[in-house]
């Protein structure tokens, strides 16, 4: 059960929230201009790291708000939990 | 004479208080303070069970909870019965039941055993290679002699009548085990009394090592008065809690950790009601894990027999439970720790020899003391083969040259051997943590090497066996835990230890029929392990599964350094090199009672149910699950099925008006300034024009392109919208809104609030809905000219205050009444009465399904799967076609979406009118095809109508609009069924019934 810390709420168990996959993916604004392909990567194609990985997440049965947090997904260390709509944190890129 | 293995002085056990117990057909005396294996060794009982496959008698091998052998079934009485129990781990109490398992017709003689003779045919793998042929046996001889054959045990039969808790904890610093190393651990860190300490032990009494230590000195004390001050101590504590008989048995993420306690299995008469475990979830600031070692068993022919044992299990036997394991004990050892047994041994009278591996110049002091006290060592001689089958009678040994190879061999006898090939770490833990393990070869055993989590081991667990490093070890870590880098030092006598690895004992070519075992409770030999390197299995994880080595539930911990050694051996690759399987929780078994705890029977799920639903109940209603909810199916008059009831309710809602439970339909108020705008973003029409009073039906997409959910919007001013869901969508629908809201159009003001608790919905429908109604309704005009199809408007029904929709899922005029939820009975039964004259009839879902599935209306998640367009469903039309974005409004362009060929809704008649066809049926265009035969579609809704005295169905099907008028084929039980596609409105498809 991971501990997730909440920017608004603080450490929380993982059962209060809900995880929305990769984060900092922008829906595109002007959707017509863009191919076939690149629609689809938009929709279907994700990172997928090994290591940190920035997500989103909802403290659905807490604050219900999203935030986003960069995890390592080999071992489940949260590195940084930040606003919705914040940059990710300077040094949270890449290997560990 | 009762007890004749019972030694006249020593142990921990209560010879104050004798008890009385049963094993099969005996009856065995023993005292409080006994487990079932030192009650029946102390009777003189070795043979306690048949092996997994080759069905060999078998003896108990260890003393704790890693006992592979020793599985019985225990009757606690009073309808507890539970197979798999560890002989050694069980607590013995007066009235205690216990039944060999594995064999028939008897433990003496069982049939089982023609395994063993026809073992060549079953070794490891044997399955992947047998059964095979002829196909047509599988389901009659096969399986069922398998099923038979197979598994270990038998299954309780009733429900498990005890109770189980549940607990969640947080403290500073989690202790597990509480052997020397785990107590000076859990005295260093709670010696801050603001810092909280929860130290835990598997065993019914803490002190692990020591409780069976009779001649070590610590810190000037003997072991024991250590141990009780030591305990004292933490009781003294309030800061620390102190749980015996509870396993850690899983290392979760960031410090959470599983434990299991054990509370009255031990007790003969448990309060009635009292929980019979607990389960901990603890979140623990930092752990200490001082989890031990096992002992590894040696490798040599016929090594199971009964009485063959683990070298320390007989010190522990001797020394804590005053039990003799025999009368002439044979030590066969590599290494020092036998020796300290074989000591004990001696000293308390019982005739012990030991035979080493070693020659003399590998021995340590072990060697001197030992003869010293007139113990026989017979130094460099290997074990060719154990001798006896029901109980051991003797070892053949052998010198071992400078070669390596054994020279003639010789008999010795005894009656109770003991092993020792060395100690593994208890790295279970360590490994759940994702901690990294590295191979010291010192040890010749994997240790903690690298945490992820905040932990730190402790003791023998990290290969630390000698007594006084223990302590130190121990004391370092809990003062590290609680954030100190100072701790006290301790003195103890100087512990033997030191071991030569072995991966099998040295034997000659003629022992290689006979089998040396590995892993006792699967079966598996050395000889398996070879046979699977031989196959071509060259990883550990390969080997394990093929021969099941270390997959029992003892998950290897006597096995899997031997497997791995002599596999790492058979490769002639190093032991890192072959690496080590992943250890999973649990670490000991834990039952399934105890993961449920409160959550079973009525419990398990939460019930759902709306205001009028106690309402239903007594009038006789048959309910549905609808994900939590209950919902009335249909109401059944006296002397109606199912088929009966809902054709009636069918006829009445179409003849004269019926009255329908809608509640739980998903409801959401969306307001603000920017309210339509945003809905005008999530639905695929627009809402801008939607006037103050009406509603319009949206259909809302992912941004995939494929429908997610239906509702009707309502529009109540120019800033605030109530719309509607499915039910099983209502959460599904409000987290897309939200995650919409939050973040990518936070600029928009807009509330989204969940109200579909907050209201009551009731459905009337039917010619005579308006008539019903209208002598409760105050402040609406009902005309059809200022409330007509798809308006709402505010004011109040039988006094209370509602939202009158005009709204039908049935084709026929009527309306939804909102009520606030508390109203909602009150309101129903007001309607009832005020439709008495026009006989208004109550119906359920079924009815409701088969009304709009005859008006051809969808419900999202029976038409669509996730995978429909709006087109798919005959609703293009919904989809706005300007340069307004939506959500998934440019997928609907992608070259899939608009592709022929995609399945469309159509509805289906079939040939012969009284068919009823089953949803999900494959439907094709040609019966006499070959299979695989090309589906184009499938059923998706099937009734028989009332209305029409006819059978109906909707079913998407590949260009199903173009194939209107053709005949296709529907997959039924026994066969194809014949069905027209048609338009999917069956009846009145102009809609003139809506406007009555």
């Amino acid at each position: 059960m991971l501990l997730i810390t909440c920017p608004y709420c603080g450490p929380r168990p993982e059962i209060e929230f809900r995880c929305g996959g990769e984060a900092h993916i922008a829906r595109p604004a002007d959707a017509e201009a863009l191919s076939d392909a690149a629609w689809a990567d938009y929709l279907f194609y994700r990172t997928n790291p090994k290591g940190r990985h920035a997500e989103r997440w909802i403290h659905q049965h807490g604050c219900q708000r999203w935030f986003n947090a960069v995890r390592d997904t080999a071992s489940d260390a949260f590195v940084a939990t930040y606003r919705m709509g914040e940059k990710r944190p300077p040094g949270t890129e890449g290997e560990p | 004479m009762s007890q004749p293995f019972r030694l006249a002085k020593g142990g921990r056990i209560d010879r104050s208080r004798p008890i009385l117990m049963r094993f099969d057909d005996s009856e065995i005396t023993a005292f409080a303070g006994d487990t079932a294996a030192s009650a029946l060794l102390a009777n003189g009982i070795h043979l306690v069970g048949r092996s997994f496959k080759y069905h060999r008698p078998r003896g108990i091998l260890a003393h704790g909870s890693e006992e592979p052998n020793a599985l019985l079934d225990v009757d606690r009485g009073r309808g507890r019965r539970e197979p798999n129990n560890r002989a050694t781990v069980v607590e013995a109490f007066d009235g205690l039941v216990l039944h060999s398992q594995n064999r028939w017709p008897s433990l003496q003689r069982d049939i089982g055993a023609i395994n063993d003779r026809v073992g060549s045919l079953v070794s490891a793998g044997f399955y992947y290679k047998t059964f095979m042929w002829p196909q047509m046996a599988w389901k009659h001889v096969y399986e069922p002699l398998i099923r038979r054959a197979a598994g270990l045990g038998a299954a309780p039969a009733v429900p498990d009548p005890d109770t189980y808790q549940h607990r969640h904890a947080h403290c500073d610093v989690l202790v597990v085990g509480a052997g020397p190393a785990g107590l000076a651990a859990a005295i260093a860190a709670s010696e801050d009394a603001r810092a909280r300490v929860i130290l835990c032990d598997e065993q019914a009494e803490p002190g692990g090592a020591l409780l069976h230590d009779v001649t070590s000195e610590i810190d000037g004390v003997p072991a024991a008065v250590w141990l009780e001050r030591a305990l004292a101590t933490l009781a003294d504590r309030d800061n620390v809690t102190v749980l015996g008989r509870t396993t850690a048995f899983g290392y979760f993420n960031h410090n959470h950790i599983a434990l299991a306690e054990r509370l009255t299995d031990h007790l003969p008469s448990p309060t009635p009601g009292a929980p019979r475990e607990r389960l901990w979830q603890v979140r623990a600031h930092r752990v200490v894990l001082a989890s031990g070692a096992h002992e590894r068993p040696l490798v040599f022919a016929d090594n199971d027999r009964p009485g063959v044992m683990l070298a320390e299990s007989l010190r522990v036997y001797v020394n804590r439970y005053a039990v003799a394991p025999g009368r002439r004990i044979v030590m066969v050892t590599t290494g020092a720790s036998a020796y300290s047994a074989a000591l004990d041994i001696a000293a308390a009278g019982l005739d012990v020899s030991i035979v080493d591996l070693r020659s003399d110049a590998r021995c340590g002091p072990e060697l001197a003391a030992s003869r010293a006290r007139g113990i026989p060592v017979e130094t460099g001689h290997t074990v060719l083969a154990a001798m006896g089958r029901m109980r051991v009678t003797g070892l053949t040994i052998a010198p071992v040259g400078a070669s390596g190879l054994p020279g003639p061999g010789r008999e010795i006898a005894c009656d109770c051997v003991g092993m020792s090939g060395g100690w593994t770490p208890s790295v279970h833990l360590f490994s759940q943590s994702r901690g990294a393990l590295g191979y010291d070869p010192d040890a010749d055993a994997f240790l903690p090497d690298r945490s992820r989590q905040p932990e730190r081991s402790a003791g023998a667990c990290r290969g630390t066996y000698d007594l006084s490093a223990c302590l130190d070890d121990g004391a370092e870590a809990g003062a590290a835990a609680a954030g100190r880098t100072t701790s006290r030092r301790h003195t103890a006598s100087a512990t033997l230890v030191g071991f030569q690895p072995v991966r099998a004992m040295p034997r000659s070519g003629g022992v290689e029929r006979a089998k040396a075992f590995v892993d006792f409770q699967n079966d598996v030999t050395a000889k398996d392990l070879k046979l699977a390197v031989r196959e071509g299995f060259e990883s550990i994880e390969h080997v394990k599964r093929y021969t099941t080595t270390g997959m029992a539930t003892d998950q290897g911990k006597t096995s899997n350094m031997v497997a791995l050694g002599l596999v790492a051996e058979t490769l002639g690759r190093a032991v890192p090199a072959v690496g080590t399987t992943t250890f999973r929780l649990p670490y000991t078994p834990v039952t399934f009672g105890a993961f449920a705890g409160q959550n079973r029977g009525r419990l398990f799920d939460p019930e759902r149910t709306t205001p009028v639903h106690d309402w239903a109940a007594s009038a006789g209603a048959a309910f549905e699950d609808v994900g939590l909810w209950k919902r009335a199916w249909y109401f059944p008059r006296a002397g109606e099925d199912m088929h009966a009831a809902v054709a009636r309710e069918c006829r009445a809602v179409r003849s004269g008006v019926g009255i329908f439970d809608a509640s739980t339909l998903g409801k959401i108020e969306v307001a603000g300034p920017d309210a339509a705008e945003f809905l005008n973003r999530i639905y695929t029409n627009s809402f801008s024009k939607l006037q103050h009073g009406r509603c319009r039906y949206g259909l809302m997409l992912k941004e995939d392109g494929y429908i997610f959910d239906d509702g009707v919007v309502a529009r109540l001013a120019p800033d605030r919208f109530h719309l509607t869901t499915t039910t099983g969508g209502a959460p599904r629908v409000l987290a897309h809104m939200e995650d919409y809201l939050q973040t990518v159009w936070p600029d928009l003001q807009v509330f989204a609030t969940s109200i579909t608790e907050q209201w009551a919905v009731i459905a009337v429908q039917g010619p005579k809905a308006r008539q019903s109604i209208a002598p409760l309704i105050e402040g609406i005009d009902l005309a059809e000219e200022t409330l007509p199809h798809m308006a709402l408007a505010e004011g109040r029904i039988a006094g209370i205050p509602c939202r009158l929709f005009r709204v039908s899922f049935t084709g026929e005029a009527g309306y939804e009444v909102n009520v606030p939820a508390d109203y909602g009975r009150g309101v129903w039964e007001a309607i009832h009465a005020s439709g008495k004259p026009f006989d208004i009839t109550s119906y359920g879902t079924e009815t409701m399904h088969v009304l709009r599935a005859e008006k051809g209306f969808i419900i999202v998640g029976q038409e669509t799967d996730g995978t429909m367009t709006p087109d798919d469903m005959g609703l293009g039309g919904l989809v706005g076609r300007g340069k307004r974005d939506f959500v998934g409004k440019r997928s609907l362009a992608r070259p899939d979406l608009i592709a022929a060929g995609r399945k469309q809704l159509v509805g289906l008649l079939t040939e012969k009118p009284r068919e009823v066809l089953d949803e999900g049926a494959q439907i094709v265009t040609d019966t006499s095809l070959p299979v695989p035969m090309r589906m184009l579609g499938h059923v998706t809704s099937s009734y028989w109508s009332e209305c029409l005295g006819r059978s109906i169905a909707l079913a998407v099907v590949a260009d199903g609009r173009q194939r209107r008028g053709q005949t296709l084929f529907v997959t039924t039980a026994s066969g194809f069924a014949a069905a027209k596609v048609v338009d999917p409105v069956f009846i009145d498809p102009s809609g003139v019934r809506l406007h009555a």
